[in-house]
């Protein structure tokens, strides 16, 4: 693996003197030894390479640099990410219902007359609450896309909901001070009893499909899918669609996540 | 006389390195991931031929519950593979040795003598020549092979900014179908690879590291006499001679 060796040629087919077999021996096996110790040290090096690699501080449940790297992919993959681009849409007959997957932030009772959707203004810090009819006065989206777990199994779902976008139009909470236009960078949500969290970059956040969802297949969402709402967006693994929204607030930098904690990418963008 | 002639460049002999070790360590970590879903299996209605996989498959080499670790390795590896891949197919292109590999009108009728020839059922020496039809079709496949990966990774990585990627690989599910299907791919390439390897022997194995092989040259005309010689396929009829 050490030396330079040509590809062979037309050149090489013409006769040149043979050396002779003691001297093909002696130099075959000095290449072999070259190359047999090349490619141990190369295998040592990787080995030593991984061994690094493994060694490296813990950044939210996996290796530093393999954080890193997710980060990176996920830097590139919003470089390249355009709001027009849509997730497929499926024929409503195909909807099912979804397999109930977890139950971190439903685990306590919920009154859902009481209940409210807080929303913590970006520029004032102020919340503000929401009840389920405000919401369900924007107007209504209904579309049947595949919801696909982090796992690796999907479902189709019919949902209908509010896009998080209209809702934001509506109520500029996420604008920045001074210049209205601009919104925060991240969106992040969690439950009422704060077990489960999620964070979202503003462009998936604002994309069309996404939304504040309170039916799944027709039916108002039951406890066990996030009564009484809920966020989808095809953007993102099942981990973000988070149920039961309690709180949302807007940040600069990227809002705590419960499965990018447990070592899964942040973005898990799709 | 006993000759020592070139057969595998320097930078083909690192992307094979290079490549063994990160598809290796591909397909763990995808294990890993696919534990977290492991719904394949051969068979039909009711009956199940073989599981992927069998539980005791998986606690004998640990594989319960790594999906988060699987997909950050995964995510991590794909750049090597991708990366040495296409360089691999980049040098190929343009050192020539592409002529080598690439099958031609030849290698398929070529490729039934050889497997006869390895199945004992036929007597007729195989071609001496750099790689015969079988080892072109099988190296040219397992490249386009590496691609589907790639092609069909990408679309259960990004559905939604690659939705017409998704699409042209059937949909979601079936492009995670098409995933898991190159890999058992390449573990049958694998076994069959190593047990080439092994058949052909060490002055073959050889040239894989060092780059060179040792072969039997007639002092007078300087005829390869023995062992393959740096000819592409296209040239097959100057070496039968």
């Amino acid at each position: 693996m050490t030396d330079e060796s040509s590809t062979p040629t037309a050149a090489e087919r013409t006769p040149e003197p043979l050396q002779s077999e003691a001297a093909v021996l002696a130099e075959a096996r000095l290449r072999s030894r070259r190359a047999f110790i090349g490619l141990g040290l190369a295998g040592l090096a990787g080995i030593g390479g991984w061994g690094w690699l493994v060694s490296r501080p813990q950044d939210s449940g996996i290796a530093k640099p393999l954080r890193r790297v997710l980060d990176f992919n996920a830097r590139l993959s919003s470089a390249y990410y355009k709001e027009t681009r849509l997730a497929p849409e499926f024929a409503r007959s195909r909807a099912r219902n979804p397999r109930i997957n977890g139950k971190v932030g439903l685990k306590s009772e919920l009154d859902p007359v009481a209940w409210r959707l807080r929303v913590q203004d970006f520029a004032t810090g102020n919340t503000q609450e929401f009840t389920l009819e405000d919401i369900k006065a924007l107007p209504k989206i209904e579309m049947t896309t595949e919801l696909k777990c982090i796992e690796g199994w999907s479902t189709v779902v019919h949902w209908g909901g509010a896009r998080l976008s209209d809702f934001l139009a509506r109520y500029p909470l996420a604008a920045r001070p001074g210049t209205p236009q601009a919104r925060a960078a991240y969106v992040g949500m969690r439950t009422p009893d704060d077990a489960y969290y999620v964070g979202l970059d503003m462009p998936s956040a604002l994309h069309p499909q996404t939304l504040l969802c309170y039916e799944m297949n027709g039916m108002p969402l039951t406890a066990g899918h996030g009564a009484p709402l809920r966020l989808v967006t095809p953007l993102k693994y099942g981990t973000k669609h988070l149920k039961r929204i309690g709180t949302i607030a807007f940040s600069d930098t990227r809002p705590k996540d419960y499965w990018a904690e447990m070592g899964y990418d942040w973005d898990s963008g799709h | 006389m006993k000759q020592l002639i070139e057969k595998h460049p320097l930078a083909i002999r690192w992307f094979h390195w290079v490549n063994f070790p990160v598809l290796s360590l591909m397909i763990w970590s995808g294990i890993w991931i696919y534990w977290a879903n492991d719904v394949y299996r051969l068979g039909w209605g009711d009956t199940t031929l073989f599981k992927f996989f069998p539980k005791s498959f998986y606690e004998a080499f640990h594989v319960e519950y790594k999906l988060a670790k699987g997909m950050a390795w995964h995510f991590v590896l794909m750049w090597v593979f991708f990366l040495n891949g296409l360089l691999y197919v980049l040098y190929t292109i343009f050192s020539g040795e592409w002529r080598y590999l690439l099958p031609n009108r030849h290698s398929f009728k070529e490729a039934i003598q050889v497997m006869l020839h390895d199945l004992g059922l036929r007597k007729e020496p195989l071609p001496v020549r750099k790689f015969n039809g079988a080892q072109q079709i099988a190296y040219t496949s397992v490249v386009l092979m590496g691609l589907g990966s790639v092609l069909s990774g990408l679309a259960i990585y990004k559905p939604t900014q690659l939705a017409w990627l998704t699409s042209l690989l059937g949909g979601y599910e079936f492009a995670r179908i098409i995933h898991f299907a190159l890999t058992i791919g390449y573990v049958l390439f694998f076994i069959v690879h190593i047990a080439q390897v092994v058949r052909a022997g060490w002055n073959n194995f050889r040239a894989m590291v060092a780059g060179f092989e040792i072969v039997e040259v007639d002092p007078a005309s300087h005829q390869v006499q023995a062992g393959p010689t740096a000819l592409p396929a296209a040239d097959a009829s100057l070496s039968s001679k």
